[in-house]
């Protein structure tokens, strides 16, 4: 389809892009990545025939494109470039025929049935009918752009270029193009400033720097840490898209360095009362927990955990959980919540604190209905009875370490109902949990650097040991609790 | 269908009106005068004259006289130069991007204004050209200053960018604009004759200038239209007509040489007559929209009407003294042309 060979080029004698290689594939959609001055829009513009080529080849259906007249290039490429400001207010439907010049003939180029057909099919799937009898300056920014899509489209072209298409749209109108873009099953060469939305939509991405092929590959292969670091110069993350398998890069800031003031989450940020357990920390801290509210992975700063009574039966949950936290005036969006039945009094925490870290553990605990997961077979009908874990540490944990951090966490709490033989009813064998439990690790993600966390490292252990430690104490203090109730009735 | 049948009636209208608002033109101008000739007498006039029908039976030789030598060339002549004017300001503003933009700004006028100012200044006379002798040097100079400015204005920039045009039209125009200064400073007798012709007018110029003239605007004209869809792909900036499939660098020769000729030839016989090159097209566009296919031949038939009415005016509001027909135009058209920018403005 589109074959580029040891292509140089740029503007008269001073060749910005340098030996660049590649070919689209019919259909594909193939995006151009570089920091500012990398090339980007010099090659796109070698492409469609604006800049020379000073050395190399550029083949279009293994034709040069030097070979083709203006209009019949222009028959096989159409760009859509960045909007730009229009002097005179043409109508939308004006501006969308003008598509049809390179297939026009004639020194007066009449307008045909055929011509006419193609700009109304158009107009209506890009969604640009409705608009035909406005002027340019009557639109958005995202509606102009889909005008401009439907001249390039009505051109009938193999192939579309695409210089930041998105540039100057909002969030909606840029992914509506997009999708737009990728339903015409276009072979598409486009440009992209922002890597996220090249990630997103591209098949593969050439990655330029100074002028020169740093990568082509997957977004997956192009888009990593230390490549962006290295092209970009910036210090960057990656993580997986939340929905499909496409890589997504952030940035850090600068913080201010007056902010990085040691602070540490200790027991004194603990307010024990009858009907809850909160901790309010002065910064959020990433967060992973399950919960009825919050829970995920995310940065969070306020943790609650609500007792409620033993009948406790509501529809909507979270719904209800949603208001109660409203009626104190939590923030929803930075706050766990969990409830549990339990006596607020039982709670149990612990300070442990090692040479270059520390850990606050959390516990309440309820076994009215604890569960052997491993043998039991059907559901048993939900009591809020409830093993709650909080785990605070004072630290940089990994993406791993967080779930290791779960794992020692969920071994310390399997361990103390061994020792303590708590046994599940149904099933006879020493019960894992209660079908209700809940866990949370939250790390400040400042002081010492912890990629793992599992029993091998000093942090896993100590994660381990203070959740063994509060759920035994918990347990303990639960069980007497409840010898008292037996003996007094 | 219903949208082409709306569009057809739009332009059918914009069409009918301005033919209309002609004709009257020019019935008007050949009418009054310091001796008033009945319209029907007009119309019989021109059908004997051209048609050669046998219908002059009661029209008194005067009115013949007056109509056929006097008034009649004066008013196409004043129709060629506004259409002249008006078509090649809807292409200059097209091509340039810019409503403001207008022949005089690329230096073109100042050009033929300077090879007709010479030819006054220094008594020039070709024997074989004669009384020709100031328009063709004019046209000339318009020829030369067009190739000079775009050959600088291609050193400058390779690629001639609408900007790099439009600057350097500015420089060659203050330039010549010295030079015109120049001889005006230096000149004695002539002075009358070249401030006279600075001034622009259209009378008393005769069947020949009518000649000169129409040559030139019928080229133009042709060569300016077979662009009209060239001139609006270019409108939407000159990379956007590439990708569309317009040879831009040829289009834009050819636009600009046509745009010279017809500049050209209308400052040669008339002098300088400012604004209709900026207005015509600016007002024709906010009527009628932007699209060359019709801003064109209806800018031509406004402009030709608009200086018909404004020569009749420029006789006929201190008469029996002449007014130029130049300072008419500014007067008329300048406060038009601030008074749309400024709406224009302030709805943005």
């Amino acid at each position: 389809m589109l074959k580029l060979e040891r292509v140089t080029g740029g503007y008269f004698s001073d060749p910005i892009v340098q030996n660049i290689s590649f070919s689209v594939e019919k259909g594909e959609f193939f995006g151009i990545l570089g920091p500012n001055g990398s090339g980007k829009t010099t090659l796109l513009k070698i492409i469609s025939g604006i800049l020379p080529v000073m050395e190399g080849k550029i083949l279009i259906d293994g034709k040069e494109i030097h070979q083709y007249s203006r209009k019949k290039l222009a028959q096989k490429i159409a760009v859509l470039s960045q909007i730009s400001p229009q002097a005179f207010s043409y109508t939308v439907k004006e501006t969308v025929e003008l598509g049809r010049y390179a297939h026009q003939k004639g020194v007066f180029h009449q307008w045909t049935i055929e011509d006419e057909k193609i700009v109304q099919q158009v107009m209506e799937e890009t969604n640009t009918l409705h608009l035909q009898h406005a002027t340019l300056q009557e639109l958005s920014g995202g509606e102009q752009q889909r005008v401009y899509l439907a001249q390039a489209l009505v051109q009938q072209p193999d192939i579309l270029l695409l210089d930041e298409p998105t540039n100057h749209l909002d969030l909606a109108h840029q992914k509506n193009l997009l999708d737009l873009l990728k339903k015409q099953k276009l072979t598409v060469v486009s440009v992209f400033h922002e890597l996220n939305l090249a990630s997103l939509y591209c098949d593969r991405l050439l990655l330029l720097n100074n002028g020169r092929m740093q990568l082509l590959s997957s977004p997956d292969e192009v888009l990593t840490e230390s490549q962006i670091k290295e092209v970009y110069q910036t210090e960057v993350r990656k993580q997986a898209h939340y929905d499909i398998a496409k890589p997504q890069i952030h940035i850090k800031p600068e913080l201010d360095s007056s902010d990085e003031s040691r602070w540490n989450i200790d027991a004194s940020l603990l307010k024990i009362e009858k009907e809850k357990i909160v901790l309010q920390s002065p910064k959020a801290l990433r967060t992973v927990s399950s919960g009825v509210v919050g829970s995920g992975i995310g940065w969070r700063s306020v943790f609650i955990n609500r007792k409620v009574p033993p009948d406790y039966q509501h529809a909507r949950p979270v719904k209800e959980m949603e208001g109660y936290l409203a009626n104190f005036g939590f923030p929803l969006t930075q706050t766990v919540a969990m409830m549990t039945a339990v006596e607020m009094d039982d709670a149990c925490y612990g300070f442990y604190e090692e040479e270059d870290f520390s850990v606050l553990t959390v516990v309440t605990a309820g076994i009215g209905n604890a569960i052997d997961s491993t043998k039991a077979e059907k559901p048993v009908p939900v009591e809020v009875g409830t093993i709650n874990i909080w785990v605070f540490v004072n630290g940089k944990l990994s993406d791993e370490a967080f779930i290791q951090g779960v794992m020692t966490a969920t071994e310390g709490k399997a361990q103390v109902l061994r020792e303590l033989e708590i046994v599940d009813e149904e099933t006879k064998t020493i019960a894992t949990g209660t079908p209700t439990d809940s866990i949370l690790i939250a790390a400040t993600q400042s002081g010492r650097n912890f990629p793992y966390a599992g029993a091998a490292t000093d942090i896993g252990r100590c994660i381990g040991k203070s959740v063994y430690n509060e759920t035994k104490k918990a347990i303990e203090k639960y069980l007497q609790r409840k010898q008292k109730e037996r003996h007094r009735f | 269908m219903s949208i082409q049948s709306f569009l057809k009636s739009k332009y059918m209208l914009a069409y009918v009106s301005t033919i209309v608002f002609l004709l009257c033109s020019i019935v008007a101008a050949i009418s009054i005068g310091s001796v008033h000739v009945p319209v029907l007498d007009i119309v019989k006039i021109i059908g004997a004259q051209i048609f050669h029908l046998p219908i002059m039976d009661q029209v008194k030789d005067m009115y013949v006289n007056i109509v056929y030598e006097i008034r009649l060339p004066r008013v196409l002549l004043a129709g060629f130069v506004g259409a002249s004017l008006a078509i090649a300001g809807a292409a200059f503003q097209g091509l340039l991007r810019n409503p403001l933009a207008d022949p005089y700004i690329l230096g073109i006028s100042s050009g033929a204004s300077v090879g007709a100012v010479a030819t006054l200044f220094f008594h020039l006379s070709i024997p074989l050209l004669g009384n020709f002798t100031l328009p063709v040097f004019s046209i000339i100079s318009a020829f030369l200053t067009i190739i000079a400015v775009l050959y600088f204005a291609r050193m400058a920039d390779r690629t001639l960018r609408v900007e790099t045009i439009i600057l350097t039209g500015v420089i060659f125009s203050s330039f010549l604009g010295a030079f015109i200064s120049l001889l005006i400073a230096l000149s004695g007798d002539e002075l009358e004759a070249i401030i006279g012709w600075l001034l622009g007018s259209v009378a008393m110029r005769g069947w020949s200038y009518v000649a000169i003239i129409v040559p030139f605007f019928i080229i133009g004209t042709v060569l300016l239209w077979m662009n009209a869809k060239e001139l609006n792909a270019m409108s939407f900036g000159e990379e956007r007509a590439e990708h569309l499939g317009v040879d831009v660098a040829k289009r834009k020769l050819l636009i600009l040489l046509a745009g010279s000729i017809l500049t050209g030839a209308a400052v040669a016989v008339s002098g300088a007559i400012s604004f209709v090159g900026l207005v015509i097209p600016h007002m024709v566009r906010r009527l009628w929209g932007p699209n060359h296919v019709h801003l064109l031949p209806l800018s031509m038939l406004a402009g030709s009407g608009f200086l018909i009415l404004t020569d009749l005016v420029s006789r006929m509001i201190i008469s029996p003294r002449v007014l130029p027909i130049g300072v008419i135009t500014a007067i008329i058209g300048a406060p038009i042309f601030a008074s749309i920018l400024l709406k224009q403005r302030q709805r943005k």
